[in-house]
């Protein structure tokens, strides 16, 4: 143990550079269409996108516009699509990131820009709601908890890590052509619930994505894995759900 | 503007306020305002667990747990609220696992409990298993099943609603609430919400400090409102420092680390909480450990270049029972510090967490308006309130507690005072206050940058107002104050459009976190004596005989002097436990 502490890690340790961001921006109330534009500005060690966007906001342009809460990737507002690619802005270090090239930040795709970086995100949790996603049960309640195995427990551990930040639902070429599809996140949603041992309603569910813009849909992409911040494998809970549709069983 | 009728309406879509659009919404019309998405809410940053005495894998009882809440809180806690949470946290557990909440299991498929700092059998015995948890995700798991039962029962949802002001009508000689004038987001448009009855559910206010665990969005607004309401605040002075911070960001690594057995070690390798409590160690409450933590450092013993942190030491802990019960934190230290936890010790310092103190409420949330009588048709949950529950230090998991015993309380007293209050007029003009606040900070044509004076404010309250304190730093911290106070006046915003300025919100924002600033470090100043989260340098012991009494601050106007504090006091709530000497 002694070793280990002396050899503890430094915060902080990454010395400060100078990151460009090439931000897209859009304001209706005066912009006609979407542009972009670029900022420059030092950053630091442990830095997060998150950090140059508020330091842009704060030093240099008050008018630029994007979601966050919490700062450390639990509360889900701040997905964008970072050089291409959909993340948490809280949670990309810049230093992990290419430098030597302007880091691209938009906003997330397949759902309508309403300023700068921020989309609206009624949609997403419609189709979230659509699936039914609480426990349903019958019959009398139980005085105590309703008892669950650790195995039982396990099998839909994944997909309650969900925080809805839409970065799996806005990175699926299937959800960006067609406004119907319910999205990777309303099935992942409906996952948690379907293989939840106390739960009886299974059936309304896997009835719900049977449907024309359910999990048939799904071309199997594995973008919404890759996007996924907390590390979800969504496209095998859709695939398990595709299952449970086939064999009608859980 | 626009103008809407409810019978109930909460402001805030975290813990405590869903649990009490739960109740209210089932009985009377209810509307939940939040200014964020109610799954963005803080709520879901929670770690560790919801204690509660279900004895689920060893002996323990509510009144265990209701003399450690009151120890915990050195004894500045109401003793009748204390075991008012106790007692009900049984049930309130059991309600979260009916409604879904995915709790972790023992082998026999009971809800699994496990050990949380200042949580004991036998009043002070030794730990005890008593936080009821899902993995290191416990309140992620409360948002997401509020937030899915209130799917369930369709609740109303304004989201991306600021409110910014309260509404008072005088009928008979008596103030009652009339509702409350919110700014929507998304158009810049005002809306006024009349109603019945009004439940403040707002959270806390950590980014008054520069290092915190808190969202950027935990700004007070709920405090500051009642605050400038002429409402008073308790026990503000009471501020929680979360001692596992991720050094120098202040990202919180739960409590349950060291409930799995993590261990807090100095630069020598030493186990220094052997030292400040011999009894619990690590597991002793927060302000006890914050407080040891910072004195390694300030006396050398800190690790790394400027010797300004020290180590959680999770690595004597088996790679699959870390993956198990604390995934989530082990990936923070990876991500943000890049420290792999099962080989090397992670970088901790105090964060500012949680604020102990709030606005004054009976057991059932109704705010008082003053020592005695109650805001008819006011409530308050959450760490908004201070019931007191938390005296002068939080115990670990007792906040997940809180929202879920008082929001459900706040809940079902708003919807009962509801159903038999008539609606009261509004008063007149009653946006005009907040639009005067907007339009005045939006068309101010240059003038300093709001995160200027924000950074500044944090700065004096991190050195100032944080684990320790004396009158000097005090009143640098109270000058400071008043001069970022002269300064905001002339703040101004870059953004001068309506739709989504987050800009002008910002601005508002830090305007409530000045006035909370105030009111913290005022009674810090008065309180001449070390209590829970309060430590004095110049004053360090707890002094029962002048200081066990609550701090009630009020606003104060003068001509001559501007707005200030007023100081009143409030006595303790005694029943079961004499004060004693804390030891862990």
């Amino acid at each position: 143990m002694t070793a280990a502490v002396a050899d503890a890690p430094v915060a902080g340790a990454v010395p400060s550079f100078q990151v460009t961001l090439r931000l897209r921006r859009f304001n209706p109330e005066n912009d006609t269409e979407p542009r972009w534009e670029e900022h420059t500005v030092t950053m630091h060690g442990t830095d997060r996108v998150l950090d140059a966007l508020h330091k842009i906001k704060w030093e240099i342009d008050g008018s630029l516009t994007f979601r966050r809460s919490c700062a450390h990737g639990i509360c889900g507002s701040d997905a964008m699509r970072i050089n291409g690619r959909n993340r948490l802005a809280c949670k990309t270090l810049l230093k992990d990131l290419p430098l030597d090239k302007p880091v691209t930040v938009e906003p997330i795709k397949g759902l309508a820009v309403l300023k700068d970086l921020v989309v609206d995100m009624d949609p997403f949790f419609e189709a979230y709601k659509s699936i039914m996603p609480f426990l349903i049960t019958s019959g009398n309640e139980p005085s105590r908890e309703r008892r669950q195995s650790p195995e039982d427990r396990a099998r839909y551990d994944d997909t309650t890590k969900c925080i809805m930040c839409a970065a799996c639902t806005s990175s699926c070429p299937v959800y960006w052509s067609d406004g119907q599809y319910f999205g990777p996140q309303a099935i992942v949603g409906a996952h948690r619930f379907i293989f939840d041992s106390r739960d009886e309603g299974a059936e309304q569910r896997l009835e719900i994505l049977n449907d024309r813009d359910g999990v048939w849909r799904c071309r199997t992409t594995f973008n919404c894995t890759d996007a996924c911040p907390r590390g979800i494998e969504v496209t095998k809970a859709i695939q398990e759900v595709k299952r449970a549709l086939l064999f009608r069983r859980v | 503007m626009q103008t809407h009728q409810y019978d109930v309406v909460i402001v805030g879509a975290g813990g405590a306020g869903m649990r009490a659009a739960l109740e209210s919404g089932q009985r009377v019309r209810t509307a939940v305002l939040t200014k964020l998405y109610p799954t963005r809410s803080h709520t879901g940053a929670a770690q560790g667990g919801m204690c509660a005495a279900l004895a689920n894998v060893e002996e323990d009882n509510w009144e265990w747990h209701t003399f450690d809440t009151v120890k915990g809180g050195d004894f500045l806690v109401d003793q009748d609220a204390a075991e008012v949470m106790a007692k009900e946290a049984i049930d309130a557990v059991l309600d979260l696992e009916k409604m879904g909440l995915p709790f972790n299991r023992t082998p026999d498929g009971l809800i699994d409990q496990r050990r949380f700092g200042g949580h004991t059998r036998k009043h002070g015995e030794a730990a005890v298993r008593r936080s009821c948890y899902a993995a290191d995700r416990t309140g992620h798991m409360i948002l997401q099943t509020l937030y899915q039962q209130c799917l369930k029962r369709d609740v109303e949802f304004f989201n991306e609603f600021y409110v910014l002001d309260l509404l008072f009508t005088e009928v008979e000689g008596v103030r009652r609430t009339a509702g409350v004038v919110a700014y929507e987001l998304a158009t810049g448009e005002i809306h006024v919400f009349r109603a019945k009855a009004v439940v403040f559910a707002t959270g806390g206010a950590g980014k008054v400090y520069k290092t915190t665990s808190n969202a950027h969005t935990l700004t007070g607004d709920g405090m500051a409102i009642a605050f400038r309401r002429g409402l008073p605040l308790e026990d503000m002075e009471f501020f929680q420092f979360h001692p596992t911070g991720l050094a120098g960001l202040g990202i919180l690594l739960s409590e349950a680390a060291r409930g799995e057995g993590a261990i807090l070690r100095n630069s020598e390798g030493e186990r220094f909480m052997e030292r400040y409590a011999p009894t619990l160690k690590d597991l002793a409450p927060r302000d006890v450990v914050a407080r040891a933590m910072a004195n390694e450092v300030r006396e050398g013993r800190g690790s790394g270049p400027d010797k300004d942190y020290v180590l959680l030491d999770l690595t004597h802990l088996e790679p699959a029972h870390i993956d198990a019960k604390l995934p989530d934190i082990t990936e923070f230290a990876r991500t943000y510090l890049g420290v792999e936890p099962y080989t090397e010790p992670v970088p901790v310092f105090p964060t500012a967490h949680y604020a102990m103190g709030g606005m004054p409420t009976t057991v059932d949330a109704e705010v008082l308006a003053d020592n005695t009588h109650v805001v008819p048709g006011l409530y308050a949950a959450g760490e908004v309130a201070c019931v007191s529950v938390h005296g002068a230090n939080r115990l670990g998991t007792n906040s997940l507690l809180d929202i879920n015993v008082f929001g459900r309380r706040a809940g079902l007293a708003a919807a009962e005072f509801a159903s038999r209050a008539p609606l009261v007029e509004l008063p007149p003009s009653p946006e005009a206050a907040t639009v005067a606040l907007l339009e005045e900070m939006r068309d101010r044509a240059d003038g300093e940058r709001v995160a200027v004076l924000r950074r500044e404010l944090q700065e004096t309250m991190d050195a100032n107002a944080q684990v320790f304190r004396s009158e000097a730093t005090l009143k640098q911290a109270l000058s400071d104050i008043h001069g970022l106070k002269a300064r905001y006046a002339t703040v101004s915003v870059q953004d001068k459009g309506r739709r989504f300025n987050t800009d002008l919100l910002e601005a508002v924002e830090l305007g409530f976190l000045l006035d909370l600033a105030e009111v913290i470090v005022v009674g810090a100043l008065e309180r001449k004596e070390s209590r829970g989260g309060h430590f004095r340098e110049d004053y360090q012991n707890r002094d029962d005989v002048n200081y066990m009494r609550h701090t009630m601050a009020y606003r104060s106007s003068s001509e001559e002097d501007g707005d200030g504090v007023r100081l009143d006091f409030k006595p303790v709530v005694v029943t079961r436990y004499q004060p004693m000497e804390r030891k862990f």
